[in-house]
C-alpha cells in the first residue's frame, strides 16, 4: 500500500523540462512533424490506435511523438483522451467482405478464388538492413495491372463453409447487443464478444506470446491461416438527424480467419473450428495472434480439456490490458514507506528472535 | 444507393481541400449558412462480427466529427471520421445546398461527380497495384 505525499512542485516541475528536453534530443535536428509519424511511422500508428482503442492517425502520431516512441506510453495517452470525448453513435458492423483488398493470402489453398494478393508485406524481403534507406530514397514506382482487383473479393473458407466443413459462422437470434469493456466490467465467464474486445484492446507482446504457447502445445487448436486480408473498409452509422445509414470514411483494416482442428459431436460429425482476429491498419501479426488465442478460449464451447493457461479465460484477458499492466507494475514506484517501514520494524523483530533463541540453545548446550 | 446518401459518401470520402475548392464559387453565390450545430467531434464504437459474419463484437471507437447547418429552407448535414472540423462543415453546407432543386443538378455534375470520379480512379489505381502483386504459387514435387 502506497501513502499520499505533499511538496516537491518545484522538482516535479524540472523533472517535465528534463522529460521535454530529452524528448526533444539534439535541438540541431528538426522536430518530427506528425504527418511523418502518419506516414512513415505506420505500422506504431496502427498499433496505438488498436490498443488505445481508438482510430484517429493524427492523434496516435501526437501520442508517439510525446510519449518518444514508446508505445505503452501513447497508447495510455489515448486512453485517456478518448474519455473526454462524448460517444455519438455506434458503427453499423464493419463489413470485412466487403474491402477493397490490397493483400489476401491463404495458408490453406493454393488457388483461391480472385488469388492470393502479396500487397505491401515484409515477408518476402531478407530482413538485411538497406542502408539505402539511411539517405533519402527515391519514390517507389509501383506497377499496375490492366485488371483492378475483383471487388468484393470472395472469402476463402466460404468454400469450405458451404460444403459444411467449416462451423458455421452466423448472426445470432435478434443479433444481440454485445457487452461493452469500455462501460461495463469484464465478468467471467466472458462470452465471445466480451472475449473479441479485450483481444483487440489486449497487448500485442502479451498475445503474440500466448499465441506461440498455443502452436507450442500449450492449446489444441491446430491452426492453419485461412485467410489474411487486409484493406480498406468503409465506415457506416445511422444518424437520428437523417434516419438512413451513411457512409462517413473508410478504413484499413486487418482480418485473419483461422482454421482449427475438428470438433464433433454425437449429433454433429466433425467440421473445421474457427478463430478471429481483426486489427488496425496493416498489424497482421497482432491479427493472427488474436485469432490463436481466440480459438484457444473456446476450449470449454467446443469441448476441449483446459489444461494450458492460454485456455482459462480469466488468467488471459485479465492480464492483457497494458495500460492496467503497466500502471499495477509501475505503481510500485510511489511511495510505499510506511507499508515498508511496517516491513522493516517486523523483519528486525523476528531477526532479534531468531537471534534470543539460538542464544539460549548455546547456553543449554 | 439513394441519391443523398451517394453524395454524402462521396463527400466524406473525398479529400476536404478538393471538396473546400470545388464548393467555393457557390458558397460565393448562395446565402451564408446558419449553423444549427458548429462541427463537434466525437467518438463512434465501431462494432465487428466475429468471424466476420457472426456475433457483433465492439472492436474500438474512432473519432468522428459533426455539423449541421441550414441554408434556407434546406437543413444539411455533416458526418465525417475523424477531427477535421471543416471537412465536416463543408459536408454539412454542400449536403444543404445539393438539397436545394435550383442548385441540385449543377452541383451533382460539378461537384459530386468531379469528386466521384476522383474517388473512382484512386481506387481503381490502388486495385491495380494490388492486382499486379498476385502471385501464383507453385509446389514442388517431392523427389522420390
Amino acid at each position: 500500500m502506497y501513502v499520499a505525499v505533499k511538496g516537491g512542485e518545484q522538482a516535479i516541475a524540472r523533472s517535465w523540462d528534463l522529460l521535454a528536453a530529452s524528448r526533444r534530443g539534439d535541438p540541431r535536428l528538426l522536430e518530427l512533424e506528425l504527418a511523418q509519424i502518419r506516414e512513415q511511422m505506420r505500422l506504431a500508428v496502427a498499433r496505438v490506435m488498436l490498443e488505445g482503442s481508438l482510430y484517429d492517425e493524427n492523434l496516435a502520431a501526437l501520442a508517439l511523438k510525446q510519449a518518444a516512441g514508446d508505445a505503452v506510453e501513447a497508447i495510455f495517452l489515448l486512453r485517456a483522451f478518448r474519455t473526454t470525448l462524448p460517444r455519438l453513435a455506434t458503427s453499423l458492423p464493419l463489413d470485412t467482405g466487403a474491402m477493397r483488398v490490397r493483400r489476401r493470402i491463404s495458408g490453406t489453398f493454393k488457388d483461391v478464388p480472385g488469388g492470393q494478393i502479396l500487397g505491401p508485406t515484409a515477408d518476402y524481403t531478407q530482413r538485411l538492413l538497406d542502408f539505402s534507406l539511411a539517405q533519402s530514397g527515391a519514390e517507389a514506382d509501383c506497377a499496375e495491372d490492366h485488371d483492378p482487383l475483383p471487388h468484393p473479393l470472395p472469402n476463402v473458407l466460404d468454400t469450405l463453409a458451404r460444403e459444411g466443413l467449416i462451423e458455421a459462422e452466423t448472426i445470432p437470434v435478434g443479433d444481440p447487443e454485445p457487452p461493452d469493456l469500455t462501460r461495463s466490467p469484464l465478468m467471467f465467464p466472458a462470452s465471445r464478444p466480451a472475449r473479441l474486445q479485450n483481444l483487440a484492446r489486449a497487448d500485442e507482446g502479451w498475445l503474440l506470446g500466448l499465441a506461440y504457447a498455443t502452436q507450442r502445445g500449450y492449446a489444441e487448436s491446430h491452426p492453419f491461416a485461412g485467410e489474411i486480408r487486409m484493406g480498406e473498409v468503409g465506415v457506416s452509422v445511422c444518424p437520428p438527424e437523417l434516419g438512413f445509414e451513411i457512409d462517413i470514411g473508410a478504413i484499413t483494416l486487418t482480418e485473419c480467419q483461422m482454421i482449427n482442428q475438428f470438433a464433433g459431436s454425437k449429433t454433429a460429425p466433425p467440421q473445421f473450428t474457427r478463430g478471429y482476429g481483426l486489427s488496425f491498419g496493416e498489424a497482421e501479426r497482432k491479427a493472427m495472434a488474436m485469432a490463436l488465442v481466440d480459438r484457444s478460449l473456446r476450449a470449454e464451447e467446443l469441448g476441449e480439456d483446459q489444461l494450458a493457461p492460454t485456455q482459462q479465460q480469466e488468467f488471459v484477458l485479465y492480464h492483457s490490458d497494458n495500460v492496467e499492466a503497466s500502471g499495477f507494475v509501475q505503481h510500485l514506484k510511489l511511495p510505499h514507506y510506511v507499508d515498508f517501514q511496517a516491513e522493516l520494524a517486523l523483519i528486525r523483530t523476528l531477526r532479534q528472535q531468531a537471534a534470543d533463541l539460538s542464544q539460549q540453545e548455546t547456553r543449554h548446550d | 444507393m439513394q441519391t443523398r446518401q451517394r453524395w454524402l459518401s462521396v463527400l466524406a470520402n473525398s479529400p476536404p481541400n478538393a471538396l473546400q475548392t470545388l464548393l467555393a464559387p457557390w458558397r460565393q453565390r448562395t446565402e451564408a449558412p446558419v449553423w444549427l450545430r458548429r462541427a463537434e467531434t466525437g467518438l463512434v464504437m465501431l462494432q465487428g462480427r466475429a468471424g466476420g459474419t457472426g456475433a457483433r463484437f465492439n472492436l474500438a471507437e474512432i473519432s468522428v466529427t459533426r455539423a449541421s447547418c441550414r441554408i434556407g429552407e434546406q437543413t444539411g448535414h455533416g458526418w465525417v471520421r475523424g477531427s477535421n472540423a471543416e471537412h465536416a462543415e463543408l459536408i454539412a453546407v454542400a449536403d444543404a445546398l445539393l438539397q436545394d432543386p435550383r442548385h441540385q443538378a449543377e452541383l451533382l455534375t460539378q461537384l459530386v461527380a468531379p469528386l466521384q470520379g476522383a474517388l473512382d480512379e484512386r481506387r481503381a489505381r490502388d486495385a491495380r497495384q494490388a492486382a499486379a502483386s498476385k502471385v501464383e504459387f507453385f509446389t514442388m514435387v517431392r523427389g522420390e
